[in-house]
């Protein structure tokens, strides 16, 4: 009878990875292995995977260059209306997707409240390549400032100031301290934010449409097949799952071998 | 020589410190923790502000509220020893020691890293990550990284209070020959007297953010100016009231009905503070003769009996709390064991009065 709690804790472990990994699991059983491979070569499929490819990857760039010294501003500093500040940045976490979407129309669409500036600049965002990735950045780019926020404020502070005493400004000290000692939380940021971005398809359908070749991500390439293509659309999801399943070992990894600093600064 | 004034609150703490180090001394900044000690260094090396303040080093102003200078600590060359070192955890040993060689071309900084390395016997540790080394390498590899830069003025943070009883002394020696070397002003913080009787040349007691006396070690403990640094320096501490006696010595009434006790430093009068050490204390058994007035004398019950290496601690009960420190032969002579009832004797001249 003593047992009885940790083989509830066994039992709930348990049920989460079967919930959890059943159906991953099934989008690979599904589907013939040769199918997979044949549904890569269907038109839009390629198209779709590397428009995702792209879109994602220029959003982390603007994410972790902006993001980065953003968090560490909320991380080591207190200043009036910070609180606000971390609460805002949390918002678009718990926003649908399609509200994401509308929102982004009427702040960036043609007749939105900077429509008129961005017309002017001559950049086309709606409809547009561009607009996905202004999707992908507003929707993502939370999910990695508060991590690399969490991070930077579990950094110790006598480490940045050590570095100021041997000479570093705040700048190298940023450089070459904080962002090292919290690498593996900064990692582990970017790969939620990817994560997110990926699979991000709400907003974008809302604010960029769904275009082949220009817009149409491969989640929303799914979308498209599902109707038409069960099979298809499978095939599909089958590569973004793998994709992503590449894409979190890989950051795992690296914060693996990131551990020995961030254990010491613990 | 390193000049600090400066006056800061911080919530309910207060700190008003006004202190100059010559160069090539080292001033101990001595007190219990929460005194201010490590805010005083953190002024000094530019990482704190203070609410009003001056900080000057040699020719240079690094600090003037008065006049808007606040020189950022990266351009102070201040070296600073943290409380627990600060060694970046993601450098190797000799990437941590030449961080602040920027002045140097990046081939020669490792070159040079070595040497100072070599200095503390730590050359073959180079390669090495600071998580892999012990305190008492880690502690020569922050000494080293605070040299490396030839500071103006060195910053020591409870140095040695992250080492075991073992290491401690060989460390606090080869501290002490480090400090004579670097030839700059050093302020050292630390909570333990005896730690800053060793490596301080003078010892600046602090309380409650402010200095409360300074002095040699031996000063401070022959003549401590207040209670807090006569218990302070280690010595026990009693109270009562003081009254002129025979022959130039002063008596004074103990509180707590423990009799009476003369101390050979005259006195007026009044309330006072009775200073003695722990080893200038002998017990002797309950129906001991009487060795002269210069003899103070005292019932008291034996509270709680610690060996402590060689010699025994022996808690007393006095109407006020006493400890004696005895060699572990005369504790067994005298059978002492909590209940016991003896008598504590010390010299009149012993006991330092101390005005309360």
């Amino acid at each position: 009878m003593r047992a009885w709690f940790p083989a509830l804790l066994v039992v709930a472990l348990a049920a989460v990875l079967l919930f959890l990994t059943l159906p991953l699991v099934a989008v690979f059983v599904n589907v013939p292995p040769g199918r997979l491979i044949a549904s890569l070569g269907e038109e839009g499929a390629l198209d779709a995977l590397w428009l995702s490819l792209q879109t994602s990857g220029i959003a982390l760039v603007i994410i972790l260059v902006v993001g980065t010294p953003a968090a560490y501003l909320l991380a080591t500093r207190s200043f009036r209306g910070r609180s606000a500040a971390v609460t805002l940045i949390e918002l678009p976490l718990v926003l649908p997707p399609a509200v994401a979407g509308i929102a982004l129309l009427a702040a960036l669409g043609p007749g939105g409240i900077l429509g008129g500036l961005i017309e002017d600049a001559g950049v086309g965002l709606v409809f547009e390549t561009a607009g996905v990735v202004v999707a992908l950045t507003f929707v993502a780019s939370p999910f990695y400032i508060r991590q690399a926020q969490a991070a930077f404020e579990s950094v110790d502070p006598t480490l940045l100031g050590a570095s100021r005493t041997l000479g570093a400004g705040e700048a190298e000290t940023f450089v070459r301290i904080a962002i090292p000692t919290a690498r593996a939380g900064l990692l582990s940021g970017t790969a939620l934010a990817w994560g997110r971005a990926l699979g991000e398809f709400g907003a974008t359908l809302v604010f960029a449409g769904s275009f082949q070749g220009v817009t149409q991500t491969a989640p929303l390439a799914i979308l498209e097949r599902f109707g038409t293509d069960f099979t298809a659309a499978i095939a599909l999801s089958a590569v973004l799952v793998a994709l992503s399943a590449a894409l979190l070992l890989a950051v795992k990894g690296l914060s693996g071998s990131a551990a020995p600093g961030s254990r010491a600064a613990a | 020589m390193l000049r600090l004034e400066a006056r800061t609150r911080q919530g309910d703490f207060e700190l008003d410190l006004t202190l100059e180090v010559e160069a090539g001394r080292c001033l101990a900044l001595a007190g219990p923790s929460g005194a201010g000690k490590t805010t005083a260094l953190r002024i000094a090396a530019g990482l704190i502000r203070p609410d009003a303040g001056r900080v000057t080093c040699g020719e240079q102003t690094w600090l003037d509220t008065t006049h808007g200078i606040d020189v950022a600590p990266e351009r102070r060359r201040c070296g600073y020893v943290f409380q627990d070192y600060a060694l970046f955890p993601h450098l190797r040993v000799w990437q941590n020691v030449a961080y602040g060689l920027r002045e140097l071309p990046r081939s020669q900084r490792r070159r040079h890293a070595e040497t100072l390395l070599e200095r503390f016997g730590m050359r073959e540790l180079a390669d090495a990550r600071p998580a892999t080394l012990s305190g008492g390498e880690r502690q020569r590899v922050a000494v080293a990284r605070a040299l490396a830069r030839s500071p103006r003025a060195l910053m020591l943070d409870e140095p040695l209070s992250a080492l075991d009883a073992r290491t401690r002394a060989s460390a606090a020696r080869e501290l002490g020959g480090v400090l004579r070397e670097a030839g700059v002003p050093t302020l050292l913080v630390t909570h333990d007297f005896a730690e800053a009787a060793q490596l301080g040349d003078e010892v600046g007691v602090i309380d409650a953010g402010s200095i409360v006396q300074r002095g040699t070690a031996t000063e401070l403990a022959a003549k401590p100016r207040s209670p807090f640094v006569a218990d302070f320096t280690g010595a026990v501490v009693v109270t009562g009231q003081a009254r002129a006696g025979h022959d130039g010595l002063t008596v004074v009434d103990l509180d707590g009905g423990a009799g009476t006790a003369s101390s050979a430093e005259p006195h007026a009068g009044g309330r006072v503070a009775l200073s003695i050490y722990p080893w200038e204390i002998t017990l002797l058994p309950a129906t001991g003769q009487a060795e002269g007035s210069a003899q103070n004398r005292v019932a008291a019950e034996v509270v709680s009996v610690t060996a402590v290496g060689s010699r025994v601690r022996v808690g007393l009960e006095a109407g006020q709390p006493l400890t004696a420190e005895v060699t572990q032969t005369a504790a067994d002579a005298l059978g002492l064991v909590p209940g016991a009832r003896i008598v504590a004797s010390w010299k009149a001249a012993a006991t330092r009065l101390v005005d309360l």
